[in-house]
């Protein structure tokens, strides 16, 4: 049974990253978008609304502040529309296949769910190396550091795109509603813009939204050598991990049970 | 001994029943068939005994275990090709191998002998590291069939398995299966709309509507008919089926630009038959009852308007998915 359960997660995420791999268009969305940010936001906006300071009077540039956030989103919405593929397999019959194996249906999550885990921190690697242009000059350890946050971030989330996919029939609707779960929790957590002056009510927003602890979590990892950095900080990493494991554990207990009574 | 006992099993969708309480067995080592026109209720009934769809009320048993309470039992013990396609067709076809392999569990070392022998038999080997999108669809349909195959599943489920695949790929699938049958000694479950497949079969159930209406061995079938079925081309096929059901008092029924009807004894209808209907009739045939006859004399249609509306039907599927990439 246990050697039946770990070959189905292996080959359910072996598969995942074949198909991404195979995927040239995947490729150069995945490449594309964050540097879009990365330029227009980091330096167009920034520049334009001569708003280079970061929050509170820190000695930081804008370009440093958001860095990690675009490493955030990327894995936000990357493993979030991941789920899509699940809709994909309904749709060209190859989910049958899987429904019909003979191996708990958990196991296939979970086998997705760390595919998509695997294929953000690739992402993030990707990140990393254009961290020159963002002006920040990052070591091995550092990357050592982020990738994990990435593969855990992207885990959680990943399982709360496959929940959402799972019950879905169409495209239009996993679309609709992970769109209407994405964008609040990207503009909420913190990535792009500092929430310390926003309303009451939106900073308990800010505070519920479990990216914020991933961004935070990137944060830390990245600027744990450099002082000034440390204002924009919100909590440790052990916290921030801790939250976004909490956040994994939830959307697993949905996630796993998404195939459950299908056929 | 029966490996599948299917007992009043019934499948309703909303108010529409779509099996209304079937029950028949299949011993091990049979090659058992549904045959019956669209809609009958074969794929749900396949489909509720693969474990991917429950039930409303009734009890199956497949190789011993409780279809409801023991599914991943059931799973272990079945291969299945699907009517729809069920590839992966961004990977290559060893690959979807690989991977079934895998769920299945098929140890590491057989797997890789396995593959081969697959491969083989439908006669992939070559192509075995093409993609599979770029496969033609009796390829893909031939590499279905071997993946059902690689982990020597107790009963094999074929749902028209050969459905848009020309003769020659058809009679070769067949011989592989027979032949597994003989060496694996597995148990085959299939539906089709071939007439010469459903005479491969060790024992058919005719299923209409949800119902079995006939079940027996395709030789038995065609004996139950009794006659001769006379087959007749006419000058006017309406006005001389009313005629001559009237004067002989037979069923005669209108199959495309033929008339057929059943008879006793065909070699003294004919010319009672030609004489009566001088200068209306074109030609007249007469032959033993075939499973088209038992088709048509027990669900009242003839299974050949069947078969073009399914070919059609795969072809504006296969259209249909191209359009959607
Ligand atoms: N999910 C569903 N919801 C409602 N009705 C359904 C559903 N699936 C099947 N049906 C209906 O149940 C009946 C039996 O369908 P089924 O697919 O079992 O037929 P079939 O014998 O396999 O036909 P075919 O030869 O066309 O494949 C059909 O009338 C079909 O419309
Ligand atoms: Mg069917």
């Amino acid at each position: 049974m246990l050697e039946s359960v770990l070959k189905t997660i292996y080959v359910i995420w072996y598969r995942e990253l074949i198909r991404f791999f195979r995927e040239k268009s995947q490729w150069a969305g995945m490449i594309m978008q964050p540097t879009l940010y990365l330029t227009f936001v980091g330096t167009g906006i920034a520049s334009a609304m001569t708003f280079r300071q970061a929050p509170g009077g820190t000695p930081v540039d804008y370009m440093t502040f958001i860095y990690p956030g675009i490493i955030g989103m990327s894995v936000l919405f990357t493993s979030m529309f991941s789920g899509i593929s699940i809709i994909w397999d309904r749709e060209f019959g190859f989910l049958k296949e899987i429904l019909v194996a003979p191996v708990p249906r958990w196991a296939i999550s979970v086998g997705k769910a760390l595919g998509i885990g695997t294929i953000v921190s690739f992402q993030g690697t990707i990140l990393l190396i254009l961290s020159p242009f963002a002006g920040l000059s990052l070591t091995l350890w550092t990357a050592l550091k982020v990738l994990p946050i990435c593969a855990l971030v992207g885990f959680a989330i990943g399982l709360l795109g496959i929940s959402i996919a799972g019950r879905m029939e169409s495209m239009q609707g996993f679309q609709l509603i992970s769109n209407f779960l994405t964008m609040p929790m990207f503009f909420l957590s913190g990535a792009m813009f500092p929430l310390h002056s926003a309303p009451q009510w939106l900073q308990v927003l800010m505070v519920i939204d479990p990216l914020t602890y991933g961004v935070d979590a990137l944060r830390n990892a990245i600027y744990a050598g450099i002082p000034e950095a440390q204002a924009i900080l919100q909590h440790s990493i052990a916290y921030d991990l801790s939250i976004v494991g909490l956040f994994s554990i939830v959307t697993a207990a949905t996630g796993v049970t998404a195939f459950n009574r299908q056929g | 001994m029966s490996i599948i006992i299917v007992d009043h099993l019934v499948k309703r969708y909303g108010d529409f029943e779509a099996v209304k309480g079937i029950s028949f067995q299949v011993d091990k080592g049979e090659v058992f068939g549904f045959l019956g026109p669209n809609g009958a209720g074969k794929s749900t009934t396949i489909k509720i005994l693969c474990t991917l769809l429950t039930m409303t009320s009734g009890k199956a048993l497949l190789n011993g275990y409780d279809v409801n309470r023991e599914p991943l039992k059931v799973r272990q013990s079945i291969g299945l090709v699907f009517q729809d396609y069920s590839l992966d067709d961004r990977l290559t076809a060893e690959e979807n191998l690989y991977f079934h392999g895998m769920l299945y569990n098929v140890p590491r070392a057989l797997l890789k002998e396995r593959m081969e022998q697959v491969l083989a038999m439908v006669e992939l080997t070559e192509r075995r590291k093409d993609l599979v999108r770029n496969f033609s669809g009796g390829m893909k349909r031939r590499l279905e069939i071997a993946r059902g195959l690689l982990h020597h599943p107790q009963v094999l489920f074929l749902d028209e398995p050969t459905i848009g695949l020309d003769p020659q790929t058809r009679s070769a699938i067949w011989e592989h299966v027979l032949r597994l049958r003989d060496e694996l000694g597995i148990t085959v479950f299939m539906t089709t709309h071939y007439m010469e497949e459903a005479e491969h079969c060790d024992r058919i159930a005719i299923i209409d509507h949800g119902e079995i209406v006939a079940l027996d061995a395709p030789k038995a079938l065609k004996e139950d008919i009794g006659g001769d079925m006379v087959t007749v081309t006419t000058t006017n096929n309406k006005q001389l089926a009313e005629e001559i059901r009237q004067r002989y008092g037979i069923p005669v029924v209108e199959d495309g630009t033929v008339l057929r009807m059943e008879v006793e004894d065909g070699a003294s209808f004919v010319p009672r038959l030609a004489v009566d209907f001088a200068g209306m009739i074109t030609s007249v045939s007469v032959h033993e009852p075939t499973l088209d006859d038992v088709f048509l004399k027990t669900t009242g249609r003839a299974i050949r308007d069947e078969l073009l509306d399914e070919k059609e039907r795969f072809r504006q599927r296969r259209l249909g998915r191209r359009r959607g990439r």
